[in-house]
């Protein structure tokens, strides 16, 4: 254990000190303040401090240790991940006073709710940092850990129950990744010899040629197993729409946004492994099936749901299958695009998510057939709840268009037929949403609307609640017309990194 | 000559201390309930008085059922002196061989079956379908056993296994371990003791071996009950050679390792002797239909027994 | 290449032992899956954590690493005795059925078992035997312990035995862990996993509380003890 403590990166110019210590302070000091009213900006200044850390990152990269290390990959994944963060709990600040007053929850709850929240940020960011892949594995279980106590935050009969499977299929998952790792380290022990630089991911990835290729190919059937059951891969995808509807929302759109990202960069990362090793079995097939079949899961499963949260928990799950079907085709482009889709995802999903918060909180009600008429009983959010919906459905301008187009394109050049099951599902998920979409933004708006308490809220928390799904949909729209240059060639760079 | 010898004084040996070896079973479990117990003789005089009674035969009862007693007992007897006890140079050693020991069991266990339906009654039908049951999952489980045992010494034959074992060619093996459980089930089995069966029963619906043999009086009576302490000292002895071989003496050995062979024999089988009779005295007899589910484990445990030698750099 | 490796005598003895003490493991998953009684399955449980104690600490003592004597001592003190212990009394206090409720019944599961370790066995027979860091029998034993004890959480439908096939599935993760030589960082991992594990069991007591009483207030279960108001 101490030549672990040698390793921590307690320097103040190391930015892993913000990225890391920020969130972590954080919630040891959310965790002892009383009143919630104070919690909800110490918990964004302390976003604020980690934002600040992650994009130092982009001026000053640290030096690689046993324990951590920032390279193209995941320099990207921190700084949109620190964003991110950063505006959920904007939106969290305004959203949570509401919660308390009809959700009954005391300040000890919310309490408890901020402090996991930089909890939750710390365990992400370690995972993302991580070098060795024990600390990735720990990280990634710690993750799950704190999801789970916050989906469980409003203790009710659906919420203990969604927070009793998600706890339990993501443990077996959890394992099953943790014996994948250890037959990670033993295929690569011959070459990489004992100690804590034995299980360092940037030492492994220049020797994973001389990895033994049995091990290392079953270790990547439970890795695929283990951290795809987190990434939501159908059929592991049980836990997931249960954990989103019944979670606070602010929670819905973190799983969403992030925690999906980060399984699947850990996913990567052993998928760059195995694929170094030549002799081993081409990850690219499994990561594509298990691609196709979440899309389509998802897209069939559109159709019959009667919850808002659910609706889009599903549509968390068909993205994450585009997305791992992306890299599983590999190359270039579809390395690109699976990245694009990444970020675009993540900002689109949870500004849809800030939306459906502020939705159901103005109409009261999660279930579909009663919101209705939104655009005329809410202007504003209805706008933006379309612009999200209509982002995430895959139509252009906005970057989910294009992150689409790519995979598209690419997989009908290297493999015409394959390409055709995704088109049918995205078609399948573009029909399912928009018809709900149409029924919830249009036409006479419900009771439920009317008799809403929003004028009881200042505009200033209106605005706050408002701002960071705005923020998110300029921002795909953005990257959705323009992509700077300098983006681009780093996209390029990393899809090279990745095989 | 040697080997004649020693073939004839083990012969005599399984069928003298059988009946011992049957009065420690029941001394222990006597003294483990808190009573005093018959002396550890006691069997022996059992014996003596049912060969002097006279046997009565139900008139519906066939040849089959006066021949069966004999059949049976020779069977038994024949399959105890294959298996070596305290040396393995022994005159009818190049002819053993645990499938033919599994087979002259069968054997006894068949006729035994078939007595117990010759009388026709209902008891009798119901102890044989019983006993038939647990044999259509047992057998296959000691065949299993030896199977797995056959695969790590390479050979099927009692002596030569010991040969193998004393010779050092095992270390610790998991294999070997796992067998061993599912033989000491399967020994259970056979010889009808607790958990499977009660020996003492007087409750005919709870009786499995007991039911078979329940019209047979007087000198077949005897010989039904000499074949069944005969058969404990065998599964002891199986036992005690095939895992436990330190001592037996070898093709040429001496007195001295003789008597060593003699004195290591008589400590494994009194110390088994004991050991049964305290979990006989510990544990319930379990209902017949999970019978199934505690064969079924030896089965498994078997056949892991095998699976695991795939494994292990044995193989 | 991998070089082919000649084990000393020493070295055979030390992996002769581990692959009893592996094999006893296994025995008691199967036990696990074998028992019909929740006050059984939690005692082979809390047998199967001691001799997990004694692996770890013969690993210890034969590779020569200190820091899993920590992994044994966790696995006796909190896995053999403070996690039965709190299971007996969760089902004692919350009125927990006392026999195993099982989707398959205990003979086909019992074969699928013994498929699942046929198949850990098949799966790890390709590597080569010269694997120096852990042999091939410790790894199949390790994986058919961990498929194990997802055929027990698969095959029952209580909340209990559940948790209790899922902390068997950590029982083989350690037993992996120890048997891989100079593997760092598994006295964090076990605590990291014993963490999960306590949570489960805070799951449970939580979940049932709720679904008995309606609420999560713990004060109704001082009510229900049967004083009156």
């Amino acid at each position: 254990m101490g030549s672990l403590v040698a390793l921590l990166p307690l320097e103040a110019h190391n930015p892993l000190f913000w990225i890391l210590g920020a969130p972590l302070i954080g919630a040891a000091l959310l965790a002892c303040i009383p009143d919630w009213r104070h919690a909800v900006w110490l918990n964004v200044a302390v976003s604020v401090v980690t934002l600040g850390g992650a994009v130092s990152l982009l001026s000053v990269r640290p030096v690689e240790t046993p324990l951590f290390f920032i390279d193209d990959f995941n320099i990207y994944l921190v700084v949109l991940t620190a964003f991110v963060g950063f505006t959920t709990a904007v939106f969290s600040a305004a959203y949570i006073g509401r919660e308390s007053k009809t959700r009954r929850l005391t300040s000890r709850h919310l309490r408890f709710y901020h402090s996991m929240y930089q909890a939750f940020l710390f365990t992400m960011l370690l995972a993302l940092t991580a070098n060795n892949i024990g600390v990735l594995w720990v990280a990634v279980e710690a993750a799950t850990l704190t999801t789970v106590l916050m989906v469980s935050l409003y203790r009710t009969r659906e919420a203990i129950e969604a927070a009793w499977k998600y706890f339990i299929l993501c443990s077996v998952g959890i394992g099953l990744a943790l014996f994948g790792t250890i037959l990670v380290y033993l295929a690569a022990q011959p070459v990489m010899g004992d100690g804590v630089s034995a299980m360092a991911w940037a030492q492994m990835i220049k020797k994973a040629g001389a990895f033994q290729p049995e091990l290392i190919s079953l270790a990547f059937v439970f890795l695929l197993v283990g951290y795809g059951t987190k990434v939501g891969l159908a059929p592991l995808h049980a836990w997931l729409p249960d954990a989103h509807a019944e979670g606070p929302t602010p929670i819905s759109a973190v799983l969403s946004g992030l925690l999906l990202n980060v399984a699947l960069y850990a996913l990567l990362r052993f998928k760059m492994l195995i694929a170094a090793n030549g002799h081993a079995l081409q990850p690219g097939p499994l990561m594509i099936g298990m691609g196709c079949s979440s899309i389509f899961v998802a897209a069939f499963m559109l159709y019959r749901r009667g919850d808002i949260k659910r609706l889009f928990a599903y549509s968390s799950v068909e993205h994450m299958g585009i997305i791992t079907f992306a890299f599983g085709m590999g190359g270039p482009l579809a390395n690109f695009a699976g990245l694009l889709h990444m970020t675009m995802h993540s900002l689109v999903k949870s500004a849809i998510f800030f939306a459906v918060g502020l939705i159901t909180q103005a109409t009261g009600s999660k279930r579909i057939a009663e919101i209705r008429g939104l655009t005329v009983s809410h202007p504003v959010l209805g706008w933006a709840f379309v612009i999200g919906v209509l982002a995430i459905a895959g139509l252009p301008p906005m970057g989910i268009f294009m992150s689409e187009f790519l995979v598209i394109s690419s997989t009908f050049a290297r493999n015409t037929w394959l390409a055709v099951p995704v088109m049918v599902g995205l078609l399948v998920t573009f029909g399912a949403l928009i018809m709900r979409l149409q029924g919830m933004a249009f036409g006479e708006p419900g009771h439920l609307a009317l008799d809403s308490e929003r004028t009881h809220q200042g505009w200033f928390i209106r605005g706050v609640g408002m701002a960071p799904l705005m923020a998110h949909l300029l921002l795909a729209l953005v990257a959705g017309i323009y992509l700077p240059d300098s983006l681009v060639a780093w996209f390029q760079a990393v899809a090279k990194l990745l095989g | 000559m040697m080997a004649f010898l020693f073939g004839l004084i083990h012969t005599g040996l399984v069928l003298a201390a059988a009946p011992l070896v049957t009065g420690i079973v029941r001394l222990t479990k006597a003294r483990l309930q808190g009573r005093r117990g018959a002396s550890v003789v006691q069997p022996y005089r059992d014996l003596w008085r049912l060969l002097q009674k006279e046997s009565v035969i139900a008139e519906s009862a066939s040849w089959l059922f006066r021949i069966a007693p004999y059949l049976i007992f020779v069977a038994v007897w024949l399959a105890a002196t294959i298996m070596p006890t305290f040396t393995t140079d022994m005159i009818l050693t190049p002819a053993a061989d645990l499938i033919a020991l599994v087979a002259l069991l069968g054997t006894a266990r068949f006729f035994t079956a078939l007595a117990g339906l010759d009388a026709g009654t209902a008891f009798g039908g119901l102890g044989s379908s019983r006993e038939m049951f647990i044999a259509s999952i047992g057998e296959p489980a000691m065949l299993m056993v030896i199977f797995s045992l056959s695969l790590l010494t390479h050979t099927t034959s009692p002596a030569h296994m010991v040969a193998y074992v004393l010779g050092g060619h095992i270390g610790i093996e998991v294999s070997a371990g796992l067998a061993l459980a599912a033989m000491v089930m399967v020994a259970i089995a056979e010889n009808g003791r607790i958990p499977i069966d009660n020996p003492t029963t007087h409750l005919e619906l709870t009786m499995i071996h007991e039911a078979m043999v329940l019209e047979y009086s007087g000198r077949h009576l005897a010989l039904l009950e000499a074949a069944g302490m005969v058969r404990l000292l065998l599964f002891m002895s199986i036992i005690s050679c095939l895992f436990f071989p330190w001592g037996i003496a070898g093709a040429d050995s001496g007195l001295t390792d003789v008597v060593v062979g003699l004195l290591a024999w008589a400590g494994k089988v009194g110390f088994m002797a004991v050991v049964l009779g305290y979990f006989e005295s510990m544990l319930a007899k379990m209902r017949v239909f999970l019978i199934a589910d505690f064969l079924g484990g030896a089965l498994l445990l078997a056949l892991l027994a095998t699976i695991f030698l795939y494994v292990s750099e044995a193989v | 290449m991998i070089p082919v490796h000649h084990f000393s005598l020493f070295e055979r003895y030390a992996y002769d032992t581990a692959h009893l003490i592996g094999a006893v493991i296994l025995m008691m998953s199967f036990g696990l899956l074998y028992q019909r009684r929740l006050t059984a399955v939690i005692r082979t449980y809390s047998l199967q954590a001691m001799v997990l104690a004694l692996a770890a600490a013969w690993q210890a003592f034969v590779q020569d690493a200190p820091h899993l004597y920590a992994t044994a001592l966790i696995a006796l003190l909190f896995k053999g005795m403070a996690v039965p212990f709190a299971l007996d009394w969760l089902v004692r206090r919350l009125g927990i059925h006392r026999t195993v409720e099982t989707a398959l019944g205990i003979g086909p599961t019992m074969i699928a078992g013994v498929a699942l370790v046929a198949l850990s066995i098949v799966l790890v027979l390709p590597v080569t035997a010269s694997a120096t860091a852990m042999t091939r029998e410790n790894l199949a034993l390790a994986m058919s312990v961990v498929l194990l004890g997802l055929l027990m959480m698969i095959t029952r439908r209580n909340a209990v035995t559940q948790v209790v096939g899922f902390m068997s599935l950590e029982n083989g993760l350690i037993l992996a862990a120890v048997g891989a030589k100079g593997m760092p960082l598994v006295v964090e991992i076990s605590i990291a996993f014993s963490v999960l594990v306590a949570m489960a069991l805070f799951g449970i007591f939580f979940f049932r509380i709720r679904e008995r009483f309606d609420s999560l207030d713990v004060a109704y279960l001082e009510t229900f003890r049967g004083e009156r108001r």
